[in-house]
């Protein structure tokens, strides 16, 4: 009986990696992918790479103009993901276990969060573009859609592991609809949904500037200016920026997220 | 005088099985403290709910302080239920919030939907709730969060929840099945006291037929979702012990002779 349990594990094992093998060979195949020149050119890239994409002391003078679409960016990415919050909120209550009105309201909002979850950033840049043109405002609403689709599904997760315990405790008081909201659900998901708040400000920041390149906004078309200009310096400073603005914000949360939880 | 009564209450939860609830039948007196007792799955927490309405009955009729409670419209069934507290045996406490906000809870049944929201009491309601809270010996604890307290601390909470409420009647779902004997005994003291000195009815679904005798004005068996057994603890034989359950009481360890020792 032991024998067999790990036999069988065993064998599962060896299937698994059979199969990914397959499926890696029958891909390379198919695409018709040179894979010695795949690394052979990966090396060159990162020799390339050294010698051309560092910021240099001329790039430094970009530096200012650089901050400020950076502070579109980063204004952008918080402005997107708070709105996108309260729309979030609203519909993971209304289709919480704990807090829906009714059952059916529970597949529903699943199925709008996977809807707006599902369809790639920049399908939705895309899309958005058609109406807006290139502007903030594209920028805005691609990161908007995706945001709502991420924290609805963040947060119906949050109130459901949260449970209905407390929500049925005051209900039986003879407490309205938004008394059990306000006095037991936020209060007792407040952090986690915090947590997921501060997480998605920083996804997005680092999505913004994929977006902008799109969008011909904030910190992604300053790298798209430069970048097409053979300033390669200065794009590289724009990315080193970047870096930096993501780890400070990983910073900040993290410290918010001790104090609050 | 009567305040509770129930007439060939039934509940189907689904139409497929047995009912939870079959014809149940029985009256209850205002400050009498009544233990049901029975089987898991005998209906006992079913039974409780259907009086405030936190489980909807399929069929009887269920009459609280002479007010018919099937038909309520909403802000009425609001209104029911704030005058009848509800103890559960995991407490069901806002565990991130404090005591005092925790005891308050109880008053949101008469509150408006603006000053339940942000939690604005009165200054009589916040010092009726600390005269509760001193009675139950928890003034220490009062600014202290919930997750920090032991189960029989949260427990109290749960009580001074549905005492601040000024209610008629406290339904109490086997409110020390999650607790130590000793925890237990200060519990079922604390019940019997609310019961004698402020005159509160009490209906209490317990597992421990001792607990149920020792404390208890009336006892009702319930089995597989009807009464079985409606007496005074000292009619409550071996022979019916083993009728509501189904089985010799022997199996149940339970020495009916020998309740005594809880009392002290
Ligand atoms: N929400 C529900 N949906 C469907 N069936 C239910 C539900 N709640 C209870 N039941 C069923 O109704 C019957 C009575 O359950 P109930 O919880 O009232 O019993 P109980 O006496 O409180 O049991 P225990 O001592 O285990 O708490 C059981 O057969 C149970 O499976
Ligand atoms: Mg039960």
């Amino acid at each position: 009986m032991q024998v067999d349990v790990f036999r069988k594990r065993r064998n599962n094992a060896l299937i698994f990696f059979g199969v990914l093998a397959l499926l890696t060979a029958g891909a390379i195949v198919v695409t018709q992918y040179d894979v010695e020149k795949g690394f052979t050119s990966l090396g060159k890239a990162f020799v390339w790479g050294a010698a051309n994409l560092y910021p240099d002391v001329k790039s430094l003078a970009k530096l200012p103009d650089i901050l400020a679409k950076l502070r579109d960016t980063v204004l952008i990415s918080v402005a997107a993901t708070s709105a996108a919050a309260v729309f979030s909120l609203a519909l993971a209550l209304a289709g919480s276990r704990a807090t829906r009105i009714h059952r059916s309201f529970t597949l529903v909002a699943r199925g709008i969060a996977s809807f707006f979850r599902n369809m790639p950033l920049v399908a939705w840049a895309m899309v958005l573009m058609l109406a807006f043109s290139q502007s903030s405002l594209t920028g805005f609403l691609a990161l908007f859609m995706g945001s709502f689709g991420f924290l609805t599904r963040a947060f119906m997760e949050t109130i459901d592991e949260v449970g209905d315990s407390s929500v049925e405790a005051l209900k039986a008081t003879g407490a309205a609809y938004l008394h059990t909201i306000f006095q037991a659900v936020l209060p007792s998901s407040l952090p986690q949904i915090v947590s997921w708040l501060l997480f998605m400000i920083e996804t997005n920041i680092r999505d913004a500037t994929l977006v902008g390149f799109l969008t011909g906004t904030g910190i992604g078309f300053s790298f798209d200016v430069y970048y097409k200009a053979f300033n390669y310096h200065a794009a590289s400073l724009v990315v080193v920026v970047t870096v930096l603005t993501v780890l400070i914000m990983e910073t900040v949360s993290n410290t918010v997220r001790r104090m609050i939880l | 005088m009567t305040l509770l009564e129930l007439k060939n209450v039934t509940k189907h939860y689904s139409p497929a099985v047995a009912p939870a609830l079959a014809d149940i039948s029985f009256s209850v007196n205002e400050g009498e403290f009544i233990s049901v007792i029975g089987p898991s799955g005998s209906g006992k927490t079913t039974l409780l709910r259907t009086i405030n309405r936190m489980v909807e009955l399929s069929g009887g009729e269920i009459t609280f302080a002479g007010v018919s409670i099937s038909r309520l419209r909403k802000s009425e069934l609001r209104k029911l239920r704030s005058k009848i507290g509800m103890i559960f045996q995991h407490y069901n406490l806002v565990d991130r919030m404090s005591v005092i906000e925790n005891v308050l809870h109880g008053r949101l049944g008469h509150k408006s939907t603006l000053a339940g929201i942000l939690g604005s009491y009165t200054l009589a309601e916040k010092e009726q709730a600390l005269r509760i809270i001193q009675m139950l010996g928890l003034d220490e604890y009062i600014n202290k969060r919930c997750d920090q307290l032991s189960g029989g601390q949260k427990q109290r909470v749960g009580i001074a929840r549905a005492l601040v409420q000024n209610p008629k009647l406290i339904l109490c779902d086997e409110p020390i099945a999650s607790l130590d004997p000793s925890s237990a005994k200060i519990i079922m003291d604390y019940l019997k006291n609310i019961s004698r000195d402020l005159g509160i009815t009490l209906l209490v679904s317990l597992h421990q037929v001792d607990i149920a005798l020792k404390y208890s004005d009336r006892v009702i068996g319930v089995n597989r979702g009807t009464i079985v057994f409606d007496g005074k603890p000292d009619e409550l034989t071996r022979e019916r012990v083993s009728e509501i359950y189904g089985f010799d009481a022997g199996d149940l360890m339970i020495n009916l002779g020998e309740s005594e020792g809880y009392a002290s």
